[in-house]
């Protein structure tokens, strides 16, 4: 009994706090990280002043947020406005129960992990739509009503483009498919290479679906305020930047596991020392995509709401469907190499 | 030693429960909002009683489709209604009968069907995917995509037909409306919008030179 105790409550609760509190530690200096390199990108210095370079800035806001009070609107939905910011930040933490940060290191190993993201990641809308909902605010809803269109619209083409890559691994296990970019030739036998354009599909649409810049009309401080998390206060509003950050480095680790080979070396096996796989590859290449995040924001202006539907629908989607029969060729004819890991 | 078998049956019935619960919120709650979210409940527990009968893929494309896509469309609609909940409850008492009427002939029919397939039971045989020995997406899909790969794509063919059908029927075609050509947009040159001129510097006669201070506003 102890011995079960052990071992099915135990060792999976110590598992999921080993990678939910690096998580929240990452998305704390992420924030930090975030304010500086707009702060260099603007020509200024971003925070410097709390800790040393200002390293501590972010876990200064967090005290400050916790400390502050949560309001409640009048003739707020009081249930759900206290609800919607849990429905936000569970699907986005519960979607890194199955990735794999090297051969053998991830919570659960599930035959179906990518079918397991995409219904844990197309979950996280519903934290957004009710709290837009829920505020009891005109710009909180308008808000909410773009995110939720701007969701499902490119969900549809980062399914797709999910359907290329696991067409190609012929798994749904996302160990499997990093093992299936294996191979002599390191960088070259990446799935990014056959797969180029859906790759950048995949990745504007992961800008897109957690509603960053420059595809924030969900936030749009320049006309909605701030859209649903308006009247979001204190750690209500924590709760929700949480959420937010935690899916952008979620997106940044899928981009590099889906496309970039995961913890394999860019390097080919020869190569002594810098062609061993790592774990330290796998940050490398999540970093670089959470950089992306930020130099995106910095750089371009917002989309207009028309141009973003048009570029869901019209562009991104065809792109998509194309290439999930170039890819079908692939695998059928054997154009590509697949690894058989080990 | 908590005993496997058991534990899924706890959890088959927890789930079950939480599922009947569920449904019977949505055609009970007052607030439409409410409602459709017990909805939503409904369809996450009936995909967990999915999980425990090893169908994942199953379950996990239920919570893809219909609670991550079809339902968060619905609750859209559902928040733009303005519904006056007093008038929807007038004329209660009026259809209950008509209402219990259709209840009991469902649950008639709906008993006589499962009394049929007891008289006809046959136990399952083993999960052919396990049989297989492969996972059960694997298994679905080559399944699908050779013993029925004819009848699977006659559905594909009916859904296409019907979202082409749905969109000719709200197609309609207006006159007067202005349309962004983006690739026009895209491909317009500087020189098609604007035309720099030369002009010879001059500087008119009766000029007189600016006055060393702004007069105060």
């Amino acid at each position: 009994m102890v011995d079960q105790i052990f071992h099915q409550l135990i060792i999976p609760i110590l598992l999921i706090l080993a990678v939910v509190i690096p998580l929240t530690l990452t998305v704390a200096l992420y924030v930090y990280w975030e304010r500086k390199v707009l702060g260099w990108m603007h020509v200024r210095m971003g925070p410097n002043q709390v800790g040393p370079l200002g390293l501590l800035q972010a876990f200064a806001d967090v005290v400050k947020l916790i400390c502050k009070e949560v309001i409640l609107p009048t003739s707020a939905n009081k249930f759900l406005y206290y609800t919607a910011p849990l429905l936000a930040l569970i699907p986005a933490l519960a979607a890194w129960a199955v990735v794999p940060f090297g051969a053998r290191f991830a919570i659960s190993n599930a035959n179906a992990g990518l079918l397991y993201l995409l219904a844990m990641t197309s979950l996280g809308v519903y934290g957004i739509i009710l709290a837009g909902w829920a505020s009891n605010s005109r710009y909180a809803l308008l808000g909410a009503m773009r995110s939720a269109a701007q969701v499902i619209s490119y969900e549809l083409a980062m399914g797709l483009c999910l359907v290329c890559v696991l067409v190609l691994a012929g798994s749904l296990n996302l160990t499997d498919i990093v093992m299936a970019q294996g191979g002599h030739k390191g960088i070259a036998d990446w799935f990014m290479w056959p797969l180029l354009p859906v790759f950048v599909v995949y990745f504007i649409s992961g800008v897109a679906e957690t509603n960053r810049a420059p595809f924030d009309v969900a936030e749009g401080e320049s006309e909605i305020v701030a859209g649903f998390h308006v009247e979001y206060s204190g750690s209500a509003f924590a709760l929700f930047f949480l959420a937010e950050y935690a899916n952008m480095i979620l997106v940044a680790f899928l981009a590099s596991i889906l496309f970039m080979g995961g913890w394999l070396s860019p390097f080919p096996e020869s190569v002594p020392f810098l062609g061993h796989a790592s774990f330290i590859w796998l940050l490398a290449k999540a970093f670089f995509f959470a950089f992306l995040f930020l130099w995106f924001r910095a750089t371009f202006p917002r989309y207009r709401y028309d141009q973003i539907m048009r570029l869901g629908w019209k562009v991104f989607i065809p792109i998509a469907i194309v290439w999930v029969f170039v890819a079908g060729c692939m695998k059928y004819y054997g154009w590509v190499h697949i690894g058989t890991g080990g | 030693m908590i005993d496997p078998s058991v534990f899924q049956l706890v959890c088959f019935y927890a789930f079950a429960a939480v599922t009947v619960i569920a449904a019977l919120s949505v055609v009970t709650l007052r607030n439409s909002v409410h409602a459709v979210l017990a909805l939503v409940l409904t369809f996450f527990s009936t995909a967990c009683i999915w999980m425990l009968a090893e169908a994942e893929f199953l379950a996990i494309a239920l919570i893809v489709v219909y609670v991550g896509a079809v339902m968060v469309l619905f609750l859209f609609v559902v928040m733009m209604l303005d519904i006056d909940q007093e008038k929807l409850r007038e004329g209660f008492v009026k259809y209950l009968p008509v209402g219990l009427i259709v209840a009991v002939a469902m649950l008639v029919e709906m008993l006589g069907l499962i009394g049929v397939r007891v008289m006809h039971a046959q136990t399952m045989g083993e999960n052919p995917a396990t049989a297989a020995g492969m996972s059960n997406t694997a298994w679905l899909g080559q399944a699908l995509y050779t013993q029925y790969l004819l009848p699977f794509e006659i559905a594909a063919l009916i859904l296409t037909v019907g979202v082409i059908a749905a969109v000719a029927l709200t197609l309609r075609q207006r006159t007067g409306v202005r349309h962004q050509q983006a690739s026009e947009q895209v491909a317009v040159k500087a020189s098609d919008r604007v035309r720099i001129v030369k002009m010879a510097a001059e500087r008119p006669a009766d000029s007189q030179p600016a006055p060393a201070q702004e007069p105060k506003p």
